[in-house]
């Protein structure tokens, strides 16, 4: 029963996990302790997490388990001082009477040991309606990867409650900025999905802005000014090392970087003579192949999930719209047809929906639209709102609010995070003032 | 850019002399050295603005640059950069678009007024630099400009 493998994590990091704990029959999943995300009306799921046992971090643990699902909005994490069973064993099943008294549909116990310098973490899932366990595994990591391991106990529970993949164990590269408006300082910085371990990526001597993740999270591109505001232009940066290097040198601005899914191509705005087209350049080879050929303002560009296609914005046709082409250019057809401009418009990596940024009747709003422009729904809206990103299950997006400037002061800039059904929104914690989201893929285990 | 900032400076300094000595507003132009950055941004003026979303220089905007021309014609020593501005009611990435759209609109004007291509560099700052910063329609009209920088 544990079959137990492996999976290397590049550089640093290993988790050896995903062994399945042993336990009673799979039971089919009981109502109160399952979720469907997308009817329009639920009630979270109130879940009880015991802080695990075996080491002080297991407390910790259990605390990012917590903050994780509480803060999806599908969840309610019910406060451990109403738990009425204290020195829960985690290996025995829980006394579920007592756990339904306090209205856990679910509760989450696990424990910590450790061995060879690793710490081992075994959780289990168990559902309090039908008095069976849902889920069980076990992960090995060094020490300090005690929150990613949190993360991706969350993503596991998140999985079996929802039927959906997960997206706690993932990153957020943004925009920090600082300092006055007229002379604001903008430095590319990545963080976890929950708001921890920031770290910046440029140094803020010149103007860094739209950080975009590789699908292995190694490299980012962006656009970067020079440290004498000389022409912007794109930039690869590997994560760890810091190495950076120009993604082709033109004459002209480039701007709006992109990659592909699979992570050999780069697509990107060029300008030249006023003019900017969409470009695609092939990582390795540097090869550069031009997509759009119009007198008119083409940006913002991103593959479809599966690479075939890419949308993009343009105000060829008089005022700023939503256009999609082939990835290979040509072929273009206007998808949004709203009262409006349309914007920043990102394919989910579900495939389903575009969402985008609007502006109409002076105010900003974030949507989403079917891909072939069909079902357009707005779920938030504000002064200002841009620049949607998609959490890799294709369920949640993450965008940030300004509020007016005043008394020339700036007004606040922040990061939120909203469900698409537009149910939920909160905002994501920043140490700084924070735009430009960019939401990576899963990490790699 | 610290080049502008010192002669900026200097330019305050007479404009604060000249108003202390003689008791009254005295004309900008009789303080500031002909042909000096100072001259360009007082007497000339530095910056033409637009209308939302457009790049289409407008009749008060071609007033300034024949001006700015005159003069660039007569000061040849100066190399220019024409900033393209935005104001903060779009979108990043487009704004850098339009903005780069805006500082070549003005770089023709002055080209096709007699000045040398060559002298004429351009760059977008999209609504990364608003001046003033303001969140009404009077500061978006002045942040919607083409600045014509001076090295």
């Amino acid at each position: 029963m544990n079959t137990r493998f492996d999976m290397m994590l590049p550089r640093r990091q290993t988790i050896l996990g995903g062994v399945a704990l042993a336990a009673g029959t799979a039971a089919p999943a009981a109502a109160q302790l399952t979720i469907d995300m997308t009817k329009p009306s639920f009630e979270p799921v109130p879940i009880a997490i015991v802080d695990f046992k075996g080491d002080k971090v297991g407390a910790d643990i259990a605390g990012v388990v917590r903050n994780d699902l509480q803060n999806s909005g599908l969840f309610r994490s019910i406060a451990p001082s109403t738990f009425i069973q204290q020195n829960i064993d985690p290996n025995q099943p829980p006394r579920f009477p007592e756990w339904r008294q306090i209205g856990a549909a679910g509760v989450v116990v696990g424990q910590v040991t450790t061995a060879g310098g690793n710490i081992k973490v075994d959780f289990r899932l168990w559902d309090v309606v039908v008095g069976q366990q849902a889920t069980g595994l076990s992960f090995t990591s060094q020490p300090n990867n005690w929150r990613r391991l949190a993360h991706i106990i969350a993503d596991a529970i998140y999985k079996r409650v929802t039927g959906e993949e997960g997206y706690f164990d993932t990153r957020v590269a943004y925009v920090s900025e600082t300092g006055p408006l007229g002379a604001r300082v903008k430095r590319i910085a990545i963080m976890d999905q929950d708001g921890f371990n920031n770290r910046y990526i440029t140094d803020g001597r010149s103007i860094a802005l739209t950080p975009r993740f590789s699908p292995t999270l190694q490299e980012i591109v962006y656009m970067a000014y020079g440290e004498r505001n000389e022409q912007p232009r794109v930039y690869l940066q590997n994560v760890d090392s810091g190495r950076r290097e120009l993604l082709g040198n033109f004459p002209g601005m480039s701007f709006a970087p992109r990659f592909s899914p699979d992570g050999t191509k780069v697509v990107m705005s060029i300008s030249a003579d006023g003019n900017s087209d969409i470009y695609q350049m092939d990582v390795r080879g540097r090869a550069l192949q031009r997509l759009t050929n119009s007198p008119a303002i083409d940006t913002s560009p991103c593959y479809s999930n599966d690479g075939t296609q890419i949308v993009f914005n343009s105000d060829r046709g008089g005022t700023q719209q939503l256009y999609v082409m082939s990835a290979s250019g040509g072929g273009d057809r206007r998808i949004s047809f709203g009262e409006g401009r349309y914007a920043t418009p990102v394919w989910s990596p579900r495939g389903d929906f575009i969402a985008f940024t609007k502006i109409s009747a002076g105010s900003f709003g974030i949507g989403v639209m079917r891909a072939d422009g069909s079902g357009e729904r707005m779920l938030a809206s504000g002064f200002l709102v841009e620049g949607p990103t998609w959490a890799p299950n294709g369920r949640v997006l993450m965008f940030f609010r300004q509020q007016p400037n005043s008394g020339g002061r700036a007004g606040s800039v922040t990061l939120h995070q909203i469900d698409i059904t537009g149910r939920f929104e909160r905002q994501v914690p920043t140490p700084t003032d924070a735009s430009d989201p960019a939401w990576s893929p899963l990490i790699p285990q | 850019m610290r080049m502008i900032k010192a002669l900026t400076a200097i330019a305050a300094m007479f404009l604060i002399a000249a108003c202390s000595s003689e008791q009254a507003a005295a004309p900008a132009t009789t303080t500031v050295t002909p042909g000096s950055v100072a001259d360009f941004r007082q007497n000339v003026g530095d910056r033409v603005f637009f209308d939302t979303d457009q790049s289409t220089i407008r009749e008060d905007g071609r007033a300034t640059l024949g001006k700015q021309a005159e003069w660039l014609k007569k000061y040849t020593n100066y190399q220019l950069t024409v900033e393209g501005h935005c104001d903060e009611r779009g979108t990043r990435e487009y704004n850098l678009a339009l903005g780069e759209r805006r500082a070549n609109a003005a770089r023709q004007y002055l080209i096709a007024q007699g000045i040398p291509a060559a002298r004429i560099k351009t760059i977008s700052f999209g609504k990364e630099r608003p001046d003033p910063v303001g969140s009404d329609e009077a500061a978006w009209a002045r942040n919607r400009r083409a600045v014509t920088a001076l090295q």
